[in-house]
């Protein structure tokens, strides 16, 4: 959520029963708007929240002019003081799935993981118990990465691609409609196409190249996996800021950490 | 109509509309063929520019006024743009190619059919337009000023057809004929063609039975062939299109599309959806109070204190603690359940919490029924109690068995005794629970849960989808729908996590048996009146400053245990248990922690400890709320501050787990038959291998002769 609209879209995403106290909401304002500052981001959001089981993390993410390109995240314990993590990467993937459980909320925690490896010793191959460690930070990178190439979702016509490449948010935009709403084919995940060139020629001939380029999660499995309640009378009359809202694609991740999360435009 | 084109009529013709007589001076020697139809009825304003007509030159129109009403010209090429419009409206009046009267055709006889469908005024225009003669398509247009309302339909025809005439002179049928009204002044000096009326002849009759034979709604739409064609008509004659005949098809199929896909007006708004007007609806009688002159009643009964409990300030609490829904949304659930608090006999009231559903979301209350109320039992109660193992057949042993008797053999399974639900106000069903999905609606009540919902309840996991009929399809079977496995859950999350701070309930003072054999059952307390409070970092330290309040669920699916195999309940105390494990029941009875256990003894799942206890603001400590968040339910939140606390739960309604969720396998197939000899397959002996026992019996038999022989040589 942009910090502009932060109370706003908070006041919408509380559906699902996660809030921000007021004393949280008021710190998040002023460092994200520091955070921008000293970063030189074009847009910094609050991706939301993961609790642990000493302390939460709070996850902001900031964006540069191209909306699509790979974003900075960067987490507090307190809302004030914002700490950069690294990039994500496969093997950090690899590495954290072999994680279970919940966070703990000690960002140098340790996770202990023993595995067997082979050792090769001159001729002799045998087995021996490896201790890896896995850190909590890592665990983190992973965790937001996972989630938000699963479940961010963005409504089709917030953003556009320029001709020269770069995607940018389209301030025309006004909302969906009621009726477009209901539909999942008016959603789109936020991330670089996957399923875009293995669609039919006759399917690309419906698309509008400069609105269409992400995946829409009409074709996604199971057929469940994203559910959006239209009568909520929330929705209707405001447009502009409900549209975009999908509360349920929160579904998905509730287990290795229970997390707020909803991209408002 | 061939009479119609050569007709000099006179645009001014009073009977046919405005435009037409403009068009038809311009352009009625253009082709009769298509006559004009006109005289839209309704045109409100009179696009004095439409080119639209340029087809329907025909000046017929003038006449067609007329001619439309006599007959219906049906064949739909006269249907012009015009008539379109009119046809729309419902009685277009066609431009008579047939009878090409001019005239006085009574618009009457048209007038009932006409008015089948509103004219759009832009339509009418058009026709209008095609004119531009400035003078009389203004007369028209204050002429025409008109609402299309139909009520005009029946004049509208006069009207669209003298646009001369003013509104007020539109209801004698001949009032067209009147020479006086039918000039204009600025009318060039044509005198109207006919003026006549002329008496319906049976061609007319004819025409006027086909017209209406086609402006018959077709069943599946509101579209009728005769504005269809209409439109068709209008479309080509506004488009032009090289050469129409070729792509007849594709218009065709591009105004059908287009009569159910309006085109929307940019300036005018579209009219909203009504579902959110119907929760709005809904919601507006929540807020508004029981009529007048009992308000002052009311309000003293409610400042006495009813069963609703504060939400708003519990919300507030649990704001501070950074969880639970919006202030407006709080606050209409506090109208709900004020409402149900009026709908029913509710002693105690108590918000539970919210549960998300794939389509829908639960508002779930937890209220307590007056001393004395019986609640009845609900028919929905218990669904349909499956079988626990979907693989269950009875064994039906094979007829064909070797027996001679042919008994098939009785299958010895056995049903597992059915656990008897527990009592109203008892363990598990201690409370009852009023579900419903959006505040304002109504509130159904949830049936009692029995021991074998909560124990397959245990065995699988489902979202919820928002319907409580919705049935439950799952491996193990669940023996109920969708409203049962609620209650089961709800039933587990209560059990486990239900907690409030140490000391604010005690026990009454009456139970004097503590002991744990028979004697007093610990299910009951109430609350402390020396309740002082605990000082809340010191609810945040030990969890040994909190309790359970409710009783926790054995494996059995109950709070006490009963054994099912005597037919007498045991009376044993009803413990409640470590969340994560169940206890032990092996020899059959379970036992559980007592009540009012601390939740320092809860055990640990995979090392973490279950509950999370955290300040709701580590920056003033002094005004903070104590907040405890289970691990093993996300979702159930407590808060506590000096006396007050609360429980809710919002959430999916499923309990954690590291690992993701495994449906357990099917059962393995049964065996049908024990094996046995009998059954067992064996390969006939082949030829070799009988002679060969037969050579050995004979043997057999030899030998025995000898040794008899020998015996009896002996014996001798």
């Amino acid at each position: 959520m942009d910090e502009e609209s932060l109370l706003l879209s908070l006041e919408l995403a509380s559906g699902s029963g996660q809030g921000l106290s007021p004393d949280r909401r008021a710190s998040l304002l002023t460092s994200l708007m520091l955070v921008k500052r000293d970063y030189r981001f074009d847009r910094v959001l609050f991706w939301g929240r993961i609790l642990g089981l000493v302390d939460d993390y709070y996850i902001a993410q900031g964006l540069s002019e191209d909306q699509l390109a790979p974003r900075k995240t960067l987490y507090s314990l307190n809302c004030m003081e914002w700490s950069l993590l690294p990039p994500a990467t496969e093997e950090m993937e690899m590495q954290t799935s072999v994680v279970k459980g919940r966070f703990m909320g000690d960002p140098s925690h340790a996770y202990e993981h023993t595995e067997l490896q082979k050792v090769n010793e001159g001729e002799k191959v045998f087995e021996e118990e490896v201790v890896v460690q896995i850190k909590e930070e890592t665990r983190l990178v992973s965790i937001i990465d996972q989630i938000d190439k699963a479940v961010a979702v963005i409504p089709r016509g917030a953003l556009f691609k320029t001709p020269f490449g770069p995607i940018r948010v389209n301030r025309t935009f006004e909302g969906l409609s009621l009726s477009e709403a209901k539909k999942l084919s008016s959603y789109f995940h936020f991330r670089e196409p996957a399923e875009l060139k293995n669609k039919t020629l006759l399917e690309k001939a419906d698309l509008d190249p400069s609105l269409d380029f992400m995946d829409s999660l009409e074709h996604d499995i199971p057929k469940e996996s994203t559910c959006h309640s239209p009568e909520d009378p929330q929705r209707a009359p405001r447009p502009c800021a409900m549209p975009s809202e999908a509360p349920g694609s929160n579904e998905l991740r509730m287990g290795p950490g229970c997390k707020v999360k909803s991209h408002i435009f | 109509m061939g009479d119609l084109p050569p007709d000099p009529e006179p645009p001014p013709q009073p009977t046919s509309s405005l435009r037409n007589f403009q068009v038809s001076e311009r352009r009625r020697s253009r082709e009769h063929s298509r006559p004009q139809l006109t005289v839209p009825e309704e045109v409100q304003q009179i696009p004095l520019d439409a080119q639209i007509l340029r087809g329907s030159q025909e000046m017929v129109s003038n006449q067609i006024s007329r001619g439309w009403s006599q007959e219906a010209s049906v064949t739909p090429n006269e249907n012009f743009i015009f008539q379109a419009e009119e046809a729309q409206r419902g009685g277009i009046e066609y431009p008579s190619l047939n009878t090409g009267f001019p005239s006085e055709v009574q618009p009457q006889t048209y007038l009932s059919e006409g008015r089948l469908q509103a004219s759009h005024n832009a339509s009418l225009m058009l026709q209008q337009l095609q004119q531009g003669e400035g003078n009389l398509l203004q007369q028209l247009e204050s002429a025409y000023q008109e609402p299309r309302a139909d009520l005009l339909g029946q004049y509208t025809r006069y009207q669209r057809e003298d646009l001369q005439f003013s509104q007020d002179t539109q209801h004698g049928p001949y009032l067209r004929d009147d020479p006086a009204l039918q000039f204009s002044p600025s009318e060039p000096g044509f005198m109207p063609f006919n003026m006549e009326v002329t008496e319906p002849e049976p061609r007319e009759l004819a025409v006027q039975n086909a017209k209406a034979y086609l402006l018959q709604t077709s069943v599946n739409c509101d579209l009728s062939l005769y504005e269809h064609l209409v439109n068709l008509l209008t479309k080509i004659l506004n488009q032009r299109p090289e050469d129409p005949l070729f792509l007849l098809e594709s218009l065709n199929r591009t105004t059908q599309w287009e009569w159910f896909h309006p085109k929307l007006d940019t300036l005018r708004d579209d009219p909203e959806l009504q579902t959110t007007y119907e929760m709005a609806e809904r919601q507006k009688v929540l807020f508004s109070r029981s009529g007048g002159s009992e308000a002052e009643q009311e309000m003293e009964e409610e400042a006495a204190g009813t069963a609703v409990p504060n939400i708003m300030e519990k919300a507030f609490y649990l704001e501070q603690a950074g969880v639970g829904l919006s202030s407006d949304e709080s606050f209409r659930i506090f109208m709900a359940l004020k409402q149900l608090v009026g709908q029913q006999p509710i002693q105690t009231c108590r918000f539970w919490g919210k549960i998300l559903g794939l389509s829908r979301n639960y508002l779930v209350a937890e209220v307590e029924f007056r001393e004395g109320e019986e609640e009845v039992e609900e028919t929905m109660e218990g669904g349909e109690v499956m079988e626990e193992h979907a693989e269950e057949e009875s064994d039906e042993g094979d007829e064909g068995e070797e027996k001679a008797a042919d008994v098939i053999p009785k299958p010895t399974w056995k049903p597992p005794p059915v656990v008897p639900k527990e009592e109203s106000r008892n363990g598990a069903n201690k409370y009852l629970y009023f579900v419903c999905n959006e505040p304002g609606q109504l509130w159904v009540r949830l049936p009692h849960v029995t021991p074998i919902q909560i124990v397959q309840a245990r065995k699988i996991k489902k979202f919820f989808t928002g319907f409580l009929d919705a049935p439950v399809i799952s491996y193990p079977p669940f023996p109920g729908n969708e409203a049962n496995y609620l209650r089961a859950q709800i039933a587990r999350i209560s059990a486990a996590t239900q907690i409030s701070p140490l000391g604010f309930y005690q026990f009454s003072e009456e139970e004097g048996d503590e002991e744990e054999e028979g004697g007093a059952r610990r299910d009951s307390y109430e609350e402390n009146p020396d309740f002082e409070g605990i000082p809340v970092l010191e609810l945040v330290d030990s969890m040994a400053n909190w309790v359970h309040h409710t009783q926790h669920i054995l494996p059995q699916g109950r709070c006490t245990w009963v054994n099912p195999l005597q037919k007498t309940e045991e009376e044993e105390l009803g413990e409640e248990e470590e969340k994560a494990d169940e206890g032990i029941d092996e020899a059959g009875q379970e036992v559980g922690p007592p009540l009012l256990t601390p939740l320092s003894e809860d055990a640990e799942i995979m090392h973490m400890s279950p509950w999370t206890a955290r300040l709701s603001c580590s920056l003033s400590p002094q005004y903070s709320v104590a907040v405890v968040r289970s691990n093993l339910w996300p979702g159930a939140y407590a808060y506590a501050s000096g006396k007050k606390f609360e429980n809710i739960y919002i959430g999916w309604g499923h309990k954690y787990s590291p690992e993701n969720f495994n449906p357990s396998l099917p059962a393995p197939v049964q065996q049908e038959y024990p094996s046995g000899p009998e059954i067992v397959e064996m390969s006939d002996p082949t030829v070799e291998e009988e002679q060969a026992l037969a050579a050995a019996e004979e043997e057999e038999e030899e030998e025995e002769e000898e040794e008899e022989e020998e015996d009896e040589g002996q014996d001798d």
